[in-house]
Order: C-alpha cells, then structure tokens, then sequence
C-alpha cells in the first residue's frame, strides 16, 4: 500500500496539466514501514524529451532531488509520469525501462481531462501489478 | 582511502575506477547508471579509467524514462 496525501496528488494534476500536450515526470520520497509506503515529498521535474509519447527526468535535477530526500530523512520510492492520451497503466516503455522491482511507478492519465485517474505499480520484468493507492 | 557512496562514507581500496566501484557495489542494470562525483557528470563510456580520489562524494541516478 502507497499513501499520497491529497494536496501532493493536486501538485501532480496541476503540474502535468500545465505540461500538455507534453508528458510530465517527477520523483516521490518518503518514508517506509513494512509493506506500507508513505510519500512524504512530491517531486516535479522536467522532461528532457519534451514529448507527448516519452518521458526522461533531467539527471541533474534528479541528482538534486535525492540529495534532497537524504537531508530530509526520506528514501527515494519511485517516480511518477502522465499519460496524457492514453489510460492510466504501463507501456510496454514503461516496462522496458522500470528497473526497479521494489520502486512505486506511478501514472497520471488525462485521457479523460475532467477526471484524471492516478495508479501506481509495480513493474518486474514486463508485469506491472497496480499496488493500493490511498490519497487521503 | 575515504570516499562517501550515495551519502554513506567507506573505505575503498587507492586507485578504484568507478567501473570497479559500480561492480563492488552490485548496482542493478549498470547500464542505466549515470554517476556524479563532486556533483560532476562522468561521462558515459569513460568510467573505466575515471579514478576516485580520497574524498570524492560519488552518487549513482538511474536512468528514468518511458512512454505512453
């Protein structure tokens, strides 16, 4: 099980929303507890490849965002990108390049703008298993 | 000589390459490893003739990407 608080999910929304027609992409951070995830810290970076179709966080950016997860107690949990054409479920992209197995791969769909669904996974191999996602 | 890992100090033998130090530290699919030290982008291709030296901070990131 992963929690998201709420206003870390709207930061999401609103960010990927401003990115369209583009992909959007970031790291979460926090903490863990047995079997249970909790994101603490939301991360919002840029996408190098500044496509509709792709997405690869800026490495520098990255660089910053686990330096900052160290200094604040929390441990880097997976990222997060936007669908936004297409449902919220892994690519075979997706897949390919999620390396890995313990990470949360979040995904963000705006197919439908009015209504965005928000799933996270987990991904071996080419098998993704949505995991529970509480936003609370 | 000293150098710190992803936030942790440890020993090291002199003269490690950061082809030898991605192998002692079992990073999963090397091939997607990016490696800072000091904050500095090694480039890829060249990590095994790049030497540590005592003190560098060395950070490995994962290539992240995808695709709808």
């Amino acid at each position: 099980m992963i929690k998201l608080l709420k206003t870390d999910y709207e930061k999401i929304v609103a960010h990927a929303e401003k990115e369209l027609p583009n992909e959007a992409c970031g790291l979460i951070g926090g903490t863990i507890n047995g079997d249970s995830k909790e994101i603490k810290k939301v991360y919002l970076l840029t996408n190098i490849d500044h496509s509709n179709e792709h997405f690869s966080l800026d490495p520098k950016e990255q660089l910053a965002a686990i330096k900052d997860m160290r200094q604040n107690g929390l441990v880097p949990l997976g990222n997060w990108h936007s669908h936004p054409e297409s449902p919220s479920r892994p690519s075979d992209e997706d897949k390919r390049l999620a390396y890995d197995s313990k990470a949360s791969y979040m995904i963000l769909s705006l197919m439908d703008r009015q209504n965005p669904v928000l799933n996270s996974f987990k991904i071996t191999g080419d098998t993704a298993e949505k995991e529970e996602l509480v936003i609370e | 000589m000293t150098i710190t890992v992803a936030g942790n100090k440890k020993e090291v033998a002199d003269n490690l390459t950061v082809a030898q130090l991605i192998a002692d530290e079992n990073v999963e699919t090397p091939q997607y490893v990016t490696v800072t030290i000091n904050d500095d982008f090694v480039q890829s291709g060249t990590f095994e003739e790049t030497v540590l030296k005592d003190g560098d901070v060395v950070e490995f990131l994962y290539f992240m990407g995808g695709g709808q």
